[in-house]
């Protein structure tokens, strides 16, 4: 070994620096900013603009911005302080009022430790959901049982909580709540179709699931949110008329299934076919052949894009404004109604944005991961 | 022949022998129709019921169902319309028909414009420039984790946010912005123009004639007569010359503040502005994605052999590399112009008269809640397929075709 080592450093070339040109800051920069005059140019325009704008914003947002006000006497005159830098700098002071209302809505608010405690179960529930070491069979029950541990915080009404009425939730649960019993119920129902829509022995139930999926893609999101709140109390029957909360969660499910079908499907078309004719060559039925063979397969190949689809469908449930459902975003354009507040919808307007964009850009981070790793495995 | 026929490949396939259907469970074809009959019976006594029911409450809510209220006056002004349209003497049916039109003055222009940023946009991530790819990657990352609808109400904020029209901000002395909108000059139109608009057309196809010809002598003799300055000569010319012989009027109807408001011009409104801008951002973002991915989809070697041939960058990304680009484009690009079509119908949040706010109003007035929903999902239906048709067709068209 020790010879080996000696051998080769004997015979190994005295390595030359690079000339100086070719490395450092500055030959990057030459590179990748400054490499054709059109490149400068484009360099420096951009650069301009950027420091511009990057400083009329640090200015706005953190020099000339109100962080806190004293409380008035008048409660409408709170906002003096705020409105003598209207335009010039942010005014903080807002959020540090509104936040409990932005994040939970009306809920009691001596028991807002509730739905904050609800929020926190939903993004636990979705990084277990994310490690792969939970990818099995227990990962179901823990999605039943979170599920209805944040029923009963919200709900309340046992164990010493008081009962809370749905039409008082709102704020960030409602919107977790819609996008995440709008996937648990949607997945399954799109695994379903797109097998439906896979057969070959079952015409008519394909000419169904081919009938639900596009009439249900072909149309916005808000048509049918309409449909839940104008027309489904007239399909009921007289006297059962259930809450608009559950009305809209139904229209998503069955949105949300039909995007998820289509996934679904690219993934069981993806399978190569000797999947199939090997299954049925062991004598397998049917449902051991799907539930054993072609499922776990199908379903690992699609999920990144179905975590793909589920951004979708979190960014979607802010559609439920225009029905009046109190989500995040119907309890900030609230928040900026209030009179004390009027003419601060900008600064609630970015924190919206970053609170979603938070969730969003994790669920995408994760997305792409996934992608890469299974890409790898793949291109072994 | 003979070979053909020994040759046990090409022998037609042994069928399985036929069996006759038999009334047994253990016969999947039996099985099959069993099950879907049952399949079948349920969702008709779930549509049955619920047909039942709504007929039920229609009874007790007095409610007259069919599409006959369509001809009864309606009372809904609406702000910005395309045909003459008078609220209390026009039909209910003429109400929806602006809708539609406005729908389709946003999804239109909506998607010409998110596919020209868009592809800047997603060429820009592939710059060699490290600022001008990382802004771009960022731009891309932030508005598509924001929910459109929340852009929308954001950019509607922004353009209500303006001064009012005594302080309007102007560019020039011909563009006013301000809260009342955006105040542009509009050309007096007269018969000149559409005689010039008219030679355009024609311009058009004398150009495509021109192409055809160029490209069957470049088959014939491997020469191929230029096509640009003929293309150019003619569809500029063509109008000019049209427009001068008619005595070349030009006259500009110019916005000019008259006491407390505008006079003359044409108005982009701020709900307009707001859903235009807000749509076209937002999907710009996912169109950058496509036209990305569909440019890397495209192997190194392609630009390498180009290259080798001799062609020149441009060259390269016309005749080699976009052709190919664009079998992986177009499909997510279909679905993307079908989101932004379905996405305008979230101009009911911010107040613009689109399909959606003007039935969601007519159904308000009139009660007639099944037949207002078929209606809006009709005109999507119908919108939604249309495009789908036209992009497939072109997909075919620019499609490998296969051996």
């Amino acid at each position: 070994m020790a010879s080996q080592t000696a051998v080769l450093g004997a015979s190994a070339p005295v390595r030359e620096q690079p000339p100086a040109s070719l490395v450092g800051p500055w030959a990057w920069a030459r590179r990748n900013l400054f490499g054709s005059w059109w490149s400068s140019a484009v360099t420096i325009l951009l650069g301009y603009l950027l420091v511009r704008w990057a400083w009329g914003f640090f200015s706005w947002a953190v020099l000339h911005a109100v962080w806190s006000v004293p409380v008035a006497a008048n409660p409408l005159e709170t906002a003096i302080p705020c409105r003598q830098v209207q335009g010039v700098g942010a005014c903080w002071a807002v959020i540090g009022d509104k936040w409990r209302f932005i994040l939970f809505g009306s809920y009691p608010y001596n028991m807002q430790w509730r739905p904050a405690l609800a929020v926190l179960l939903f993004i636990g529930l979705y990084a277990v959901s994310a490690n792969r070491k939970f990818w099995r069979k227990e990962l179901l029950y823990i999605w039943i049982v979170t599920l209805a541990v944040i029923a009963l915080l919200m709900w309340g009404g046992v164990l010493g909580m008081d009962y809370v009425a749905q039409d008082q939730w709102g704020g960030l649960p409602i919107t977790l709540i819609l996008a995440t019993f709008g996937l648990a119920f949607a997945f399954p129902l799109a695994v379903v179709v797109a097998l439906g829509r896979r057969s070959t022995q079952l015409p008519a139930v394909k000419v169904l699931c081919v009938g639900y999926v596009e009439l249900i893609r072909g149309v916005p999101l808000i048509s049918l949110l309409f449909m839940a709140s104008v027309m489904f109390p007239l399909f009921m029957p007289e006297g059962l008329n259930p809450d608009k909360l559950l009305r809209a969660q139904v229209a998503i499910i069955l949105f949300a299934g039909a995007y998820l079908a289509e996934v679904v499907r690219g993934g069981l078309q993806s399978l190569p076919k000797g999947q199939y004719e090997a299954a049925d060559a062991l004598g397998l039925s049917y449902w051991q052949k799907t539930l054993k063979i072609i499922l776990p397969q199908a379903l690992r190949i699609v999920i990144p894009p179905l975590v793909n689809t589920f951004i979708g469908f979190f960014k979607d449930t802010s559609l439920v404004l225009i029905i009046g459902i109190f989500d995040l975003l119907t309890a900030g354009k609230v928040a900026m109604a209030d009179p004390v507040w009027t003419g601060f919808s900008t600064e609630i307007y970015l924190v919206l944005a970053a609170i979603y964009f938070a969730f969003c850009y994790a669920m995408s981070r994760y997305s792409r991961g996934l992608e890469r790793q299974f890409g790898r495995a793949r291109n072994r | 022949m003979s070979a053909s026929a020994t040759d046990p490949r090409l022998a037609p396939t042994r069928q399985a022998p036929r069996r006759k259907l038999q009334l047994s469970w253990s016969d999947p074809r039996f099985r099959n129709i069993v099950w879907q009959a049952i399949v079948l019976a349920v969702i008709a006594a779930i549509l049955w019921y619920l047909v039942g029911n709504t007929r039920r409450n229609l009874e007790l809510r007095h409610i007259a169902t069919g599409f006959g209220f369509l001809e009864s006056s309606s009372g809904i002004p609406i702000g910005e319309t395309v045909v003459p349209y008078t609220p209390g003497s026009s039909t209910y049916l003429r109400a929806l028909i602006e809708g539609v039109l406005n729908t389709l003055k946003v999804a239109v222009v909506g998607v010409v414009l998110a596919t020209v940023l868009g592809t800047i946009i997603g060429v820009g991530r592939l710059s060699p420039n490290w600022l001008l790819a990382r802004l771009t990657a960022i731009y891309v990352e932030v508005l598509r984790d924001i929910p459109v609808l929340l852009q929308l109400l954001f950019w509607y904020v922004l353009l209500q946010g303006l001064p009012a029209p005594r302080q309007s901000i102007r560019i020039g002395d011909a563009v006013f912005l301000s809260n009342r909108g955006i105040k542009i000059p509009l050309l007096v139109w007269e018969p000149a123009h559409t005689w010039a608009l008219l030679g355009f057309v024609v311009a058009i196809v004398l150009t495509v004639l021109w192409a055809r010809r160029a490209k069957r002598l470049q088959d014939l003799t491997g020469q191929k007569p230029l096509v640009w300055p003929v293309a150019l000569g003619l569809l500029i010319g063509l109008p000019v010359l049209v427009w001068a012989v008619l005595g070349a009027p030009f006259t500009l109807d110019l916005p000019a503040l008259k006491g407390f408001n505008f006079q003359g011009g044409g108005t982009i409104t701020p709900e307009y502005g707001a859903l235009l801008t807000g749509l076209v951002i937002y999907t710009s973002s996912y169109i950058a994605e496509i036209v990305r991915s569909g440019i890397q989809a495209v192997a190194q070697g392609q630009w390498e052999a180009a290259q080798a041939l001799g062609l020149h960058r441009g060259r390269t990304l016309r005749l080699v590399v976009l052709p190919q680009a664009l079998r992986v484009i177009i499909p997510p690009m279909t679905s993307q112009y079908l989101n932004l079509t379905k996405n305008s119908s979230l101009a009911v949040a911010i107040g613009y008269q689109d399909i959606v706010s003007i039935a969601s109003t007519i159904l308000n007035q009139t009660g007639q809640a099944i037949e207002g929903i078929a209606i809006i999902m009709a005109v999507y239906l119908t919108i939604s397929l249309s495009i789908s048709v036209f992009m497939n067709w072109y997909n075919a068209r620019i499609a490998l075709v296969g051996r």
